[in-house]
C-alpha cells in the first residue's frame, strides 16, 4: 500500500461544508388536527450529513414536537424508513448532498399503514404478515448432536434475503399493498424465501401454500419498488420471482 | 393505569432479552417489554462473530477461551463466570445453529470460524480461529434468528413500552428486598402500565449514549441499570468501558475487528503498521482496550492522519476484493455510504469509540441480582450488556458479548421461570405507579428554561473530554463537577411536546435522566480506582495494582434526610479460581 498522504476526504472538510437546507415535512398529530400539513424548516447542514441528522437538528433545536422513530442511526435496525423526495428510504442512510439540497427536502411516513403522528405508522399489520409466513427454520427429527452440515453452495442460495431488517421500506412502496393491505408484501415474501430456499428446512411445501393464497405472490405485478427501496440492497422482486416459480415447479 | 400479572417479565428485547424469553415462555406466563421493536435492538449492530471453542477449523479448546478471557479482562473478571461463558459457549453456537441461524460455513459444510483480538491458541502463543460468524451481520442473525423463534413459541411482547421504575418490597422481619414487578409507560397512548411478576428480567442493553462518539444507538440511555439503581440496588464496576479501536471517524460507526481478523492493519500517517510496537505477537490483533490506547498514542505522538491529526487508517487494501465483497459486506458499504471511501483501493480513517460497558447490575452465574456483594434479591434477574456478571471484568473481548446474551440470557430464563413457577405473587403496594407518574407529569408539566438537547450535548462532550481512554484525577474530577452541574440544571428541564401521543420528546428527557445518573456512577467510580486496569486507564496511576485494586466497584445510591442524593462506594473481592494474575502481554 501507498503511504497514507491528504485524501480527497479531509481536503472538503477543510473548508466550512454548511449550507441551508429547506426540510419542508408532512405533520400529522390526531391529537391537534384531523388533516396533516407540510411543514418547512431551516436548518444547516453540512451535506455530508444524513437526512436523520437533520430531523434531529429540528427535534433538538427548534421543535420538540417532530415525531419519528431511529435508533441506531446506521441502517441496521430498520427503524428509520421513510418517504424521501417521493422514494422509501432511510433516513440514517440517506446524506443531504445526495438529494438536492438546493430545492426543498419532502419527508413523509411510509405509505399503506397508517399514520400515528409525523413520520410514525402503525406497523402491527406489516409484521402481522411477516408472522404469517412462518419466518422460522421448520426441522424434523433426526436432529444431529453438532450443528446440521450445509455446503457453502447451499448457504449461498438464501444468502441475500437473510439481509432483511424488516423497515417496511419495500412493502410500503409497493402499490399492490397500497391498494389492498391484505397483501402479504414484498417483505413477508422475502423472509418466506429466506427459509424455502435454505437446504436445512422441511417447511418450504407449507410455506408455499400460505403464499399460494389469494392474497399471496401472485398479487405481485413486478414493478421493481421493492427492489428500488430496499436499503440493504437485497433483490426483492427477483426473491419473488423465485418463490413464484418454486409454485409452479416445486422446486427449490 | 393499568394493571397486568405475569409470571415472568423480560424488559428488553435485544439478544439477551429473546434468549431470555425463549426459555421462559415454555415455562412460565412470560411477557416481554421493550421501548422499541425487538428487531430494533442494538444485538443487530454486531458484526463480527460469536466465541466458541468449537475447533472446527483448527485446535482449540474451552480452557484456552477462559484464560483469552480472563487476560484479556485483565484479572478482573470472576473466574468461575467466564469458565461457564467458555464451556456453554460450545452448546449455544450449536443451539443457534438449531434454531436456523445461517452461519458461514467451511468447505466441510460445518460452522466456520475467524480470527478476533484477544483469542488465542495455547494461553497467548498466537492467533486462533474461534469467532464464528455470518458474513458481518452476526448480531443482525442473531437478533433476527431468536425473533424468529420468539414468533414461533408465541412470545408475547409489549413493543414500544418503556420500563421506569422496578417495584421492590422489603420483608420487615430480614430486611431482603424481593421483586415485585415494574412500572411502564406506553409510547402510543402516554399511559401507565403496572406490570406485577413474580419474576423480573432486565435485558435492556448499555448506557453509550453518554458518550459523543459511539457505536451505540440513540436508544442505549442505561434504563434498566437506572430503575434498579434508584431503588437502591449497586452497579457494579461502571468505569470500565470499552472503546472500540475501528469507529468510523468522527461519526463512531463500528467497523468490525473481524476486518483485523481477516487481515486488515491499522496504519498511521507514515504508513507503518504501528501495532507492531506495541503488541508484538498478536499485532492488530490485540485486545481492544491495548488497541485504543495505542491509536490515541500515535494520534498525541503527532502521528495522527489528516489535517488535525486526529485520526488513524484501517487499511483493507492488501485484501482481495472478493474476500471483502463475501466477509465484510456491510462495513465496506458504510464506509462508501457515509465517508464516500472505496475500501478496494483507500484505507479508511478510524477512531476509538465508546462501544461497551464491561460494568451494570450486579448478577451470579444464575443471573440473580445481588443487592450487596452476597445477598440475591429474589425475583429479579438481569443479562447481557445491562448486567455485570463478571465475564468481563475490565475489558471485554469482541465475539464475547453476543457469546454472553446468549448464555446469560437463556440462564437468567430459565432461573427467572423456576423462580416463578415456586414463588408467589408479592402484593403490590398501594400506590404502584406514584413514582412513575411523578416522574412524567413533572416533566410534561415543567415550564423550566433548560433543554433536554443541550444538556445532552454538554454531558457527551465532557464524557469525551475527561473518561474516555486517557483519564486523570484532574480529568475526572472535572467530570464528576461538570455532571453534577448537569444534573442540577436537569431539575429544571422542560419539554416541548406536552402530548400523549407518541412523545418522544418527553422520552428523551427521561433517557437524559438516566444517562446523567450513571454518568455520575462512573465518574465517581473512576476517580477511587487509582489503578490501570483494561479500559480504566488512569495517566497518574499507569500500572495494575493487584493489591489494593484487584476488586469489583460496587456503586449505591444514597439519600440523606433532605432527599439529596449521593453515590457510596464499596468493594466486592474478585473470584480466582486457576489462575493468577500475571503482567498482560499480546
Amino acid at each position: 500500500m501507498s503511504t497514507p498522504v491528504l485524501d480527497k476526504v479531509e481536503a472538503e472538510s477543510a473548508a466550512s461544508p454548511y449550507i441551508t437546507v429547506t426540510m419542508r415535512i408532512r405533520r400529522f398529530n390526531p391529537e391537534i388536527s384531523a388533516e396533516s400539513v407540510w411543514q418547512d424548516f431551516l436548518v444547516e447542514m453540512d451535506p455530508k450529513e444524513r437526512v436523520l441528522d437533520a430531523l434531529h437538528k429540528i427535534k433538538w433545536e427548534q421543535d420538540g414536537t417532530l415525531t419519528f422513530r431511529r435508533s441506531c442511526a446506521h441502517g441496521i435496525c430498520g427503524s428509520d424508513a421513510m418517504r424521501i423526495n417521493g422514494k422509501n428510504r432511510l433516513a440514517c442512510k440517506t446524506l443531504i448532498k445526495d438529494l438536492n439540497p438546493e430545492k426543498p427536502i419532502l419527508v413523509e411516513a411510509i405509505k399503506g399503514l397508517t399514520v400515528l403522528k409525523d413520520l410514525v405508522v402503525d406497523m402491527e399489520p406489516f409484521f402481522q404478515a411477516y408472522r404469517d409466513v412462518m419466518p422460522f427454520l421448520v426441522t424434523k427429527g433426526n436432529e444431529p448432536t453438532r450443528e446440521r452440515l450445509q455446503s457453502d453452495v447451499d448457504r449461498a442460495r438464501f444468502d441475500d434475503t437473510t439481509k432483511c431488517i424488516l423497515c417496511a421500506a419495500c412493502t410500503s412502496s409497493c402499490p399492490v399493498f397500497w391498494n389492498d393491505g391484505q397483501y402479504f408484501g414484498p417483505a413477508a415474501i422475502v423472509n418466506a424465501h429466506r427459509f424455502i430456499f435454505d437446504s436445512r428446512d422441511e417447511a418450504g411445501e407449507q410455506r408455499l401454500e400460505i403464499l399460494n393464497d389469494r392474497d399471496g405472490v401472485w398479487r405481485c405485478r413486478t414493478t421493481f419498488n421493492c427492489t428500488d427501496a430496499c436499503p440493504r440492497g437485497i433483490e426483492v422482486t427477483k426473491a419473488i420471482q423465485e418463490v413464484k416459480r418454486a409454485l409452479i415447479t416445486r422446486r427449490f | 393505569m393499568k394493571i397486568h400479572k405475569y409470571d415472568t417479565v423480560i424488559v428488553g428485547a435485544g439478544g439477551a432479552g429473546m434468549r431470555a424469553a425463549i426459555e421462559a415462555t415454555k415455562r412460565s406466563r412470560t411477557a416481554v417489554l421493550t421501548k422499541l421493536y425487538p428487531t430494533r435492538s442494538h444485538t443487530g449492530a454486531a458484526q463480527g462473530g460469536m466465541a466458541a471453542a468449537l475447533a472446527n477449523v483448527e485446535e482449540d479448546n474451552w480452557e484456552w477461551h477462559t484464560f483469552d478471557t480472563i487476560k484479556g479482562g485483565d484479572y478482573l473478571v470472576d473466574q468461575d463466570a467466564a469458565e461457564i461463558l467458555a464451556k456453554e459457549a460450545i452448546d449455544s453456537v450449536l443451539d443457534l445453529e438449531k434454531m436456523g441461524l445461517p452461519f458461514n460455513r467451511t468447505p466441510d459444510g460445518t460452522i466456520d470460524q475467524r480470527r478476533f483480538g484477544g483469542h488465542s491458541r495455547n494461553h497467548g502463543e498466537a492467533p486462533v480461529r474461534r469467532a464464528c460468524y455470518a458474513a458481518d451481520r452476526t448480531g443482525h442473525m442473531i437478533l433476527q434468528t431468536l425473533y424468529q423463534n420468539c414468533v414461533k413459541e408465541g412470545v408475547e411482547f409489549f413493543n414500544e413500552f418503556y420500563v421506569l421504575d422496578q417495584l421492590l418490597a422489603e420483608d420487615p422481619e430480614t430486611g431482603v428486598k424481593k421483586s415485585v414487578g415494574v412500572v411502564a409507560y406506553e409510547l402510543a397512548t402516554g399511559e401507565i402500565h403496572v406490570f406485577q411478576a413474580k419474576a423480573v428480567i432486565y435485558a435492556s442493553g448499555g448506557t453509550g449514549k453518554f458518550f459523543k462518539v459511539t457505536s451505540n444507538a440513540h436508544t442505549l440511555t442505561g434504563d434498566g441499570q437506572a430503575a434498579v439503581f434508584r431503588r437502591g440496588l449497586p452497579l457494579e464496576d461502571m468505569e470500565f468501558f470499552q472503546f472500540h479501536p475501528t469507529g468510523i471517524w468522527r461519526m463512531g460507526i463500528l467497523l468490525t475487528e473481524g476486518a483485523r481478523g481477516e487481515g486488515g492493519i491499522l496504519r498511521n500517517k507514515d504508513g507503518e503498521r504501528f501495532m507492531e510496537k506495541y503488541a508484538p505477537v498478536m499485532k492488530d490483533l490485540a485486545s481492544r482496550d491495548v488497541v485504543s490506547r495505542s491509536i490515541y498514542t500515535e494520534i498525541r505522538e503527532g502521528r495522527g492522519c489528516g489535517p488535525e491529526g486526529d485520526h488513524v487508517y484501517l487499511d483493507l487494501t492488501h485484501l482481495p476484493p472478493e474476500q471483502l465483497d463475501a466477509k465484510l459486506p456491510d462495513i465496506t458499504e458504510f464506509a462508501r455510504t457515509y465517508l464516500g471511501i472505496e475500501p478496494y483501493t483507500d484505507p479508511i480513517p478510524i477512531q476509538p469509540t465508546a462501544h461497551y460497558a464491561m460494568g451494570g447490575i450486579p448478577t451470579n452465574v444464575e443471573g440473580e441480582v445481588l443487592s450487596d456483594n452476597t445477598t440475591v434479591v429474589p425475583g429479579l434477574y438481569a443479562a447481557g450488556e445491562v448486567a455485570c456478571v463478571s465475564v468481563h471484568g475490565a475489558n471485554r473481548l469482541g465475539t464475547n458479548s453476543l457469546l454472553d446474551i446468549n448464555v446469560f440470557g437463556r440462564r437468567a430464563g430459565i432461573a427467572a421461570a423456576e423462580y416463578s413457577a415456586k414463588a408467589d405473587f408479592v402484593e403490590l403496594p398501594e400506590n404502584p405507579a406514584e413514582r412513575v407518574l411523578a416522574q412524567i407529569e413533572g416533566l410534561r408539566e415543567s415550564t423550566g428554561s433548560e433543554r433536554v438537547a443541550d444538556l445532552r450535548r454538554e454531558l457527551q462532550e465532557c464524557m469525551d473530554a475527561n473518561v474516555m481512554v486517557f483519564r486523570t484525577e484532574q480529568t475526572i474530577k472535572t467530570a464528576v463537577d461538570t455532571i453534577a452541574e448537569l444534573r442540577a440544571r436537569y431539575k429544571n428541564v422542560s419539554v416541548q411536546d406536552k402530548g400523549k401521543r407518541f412523545n418522544t420528546d418527553l422520552l428523551e428527557a427521561v433517557e437524559l435522566g438516566n444517562l446523567l445518573d450513571l454518568a455520575e456512577v462512573m465518574a465517581i467510580s473512576a476517580l477511587a480506582r487509582k489503578e490501570s486496569r483494561g479500559g480504566h486507564y488512569r495517566e497518574d496511576y499507569p500500572t495494575r495494582d493487584d493489591v489494593n485494586f484487584m476488586r469489583h466497584t460496587m456503586a449505591y445510591r444514597e439519600v440523606d434526610a433532605d432527599g439529596n442524593d449521593s453515590v457510596r462506594l464499596d468493594y466486592k473481592p474478585v473470584v480466582v479460581t486457576r489462575y493468577q494474575p500475571m503482567e498482560r502481554k499480546y
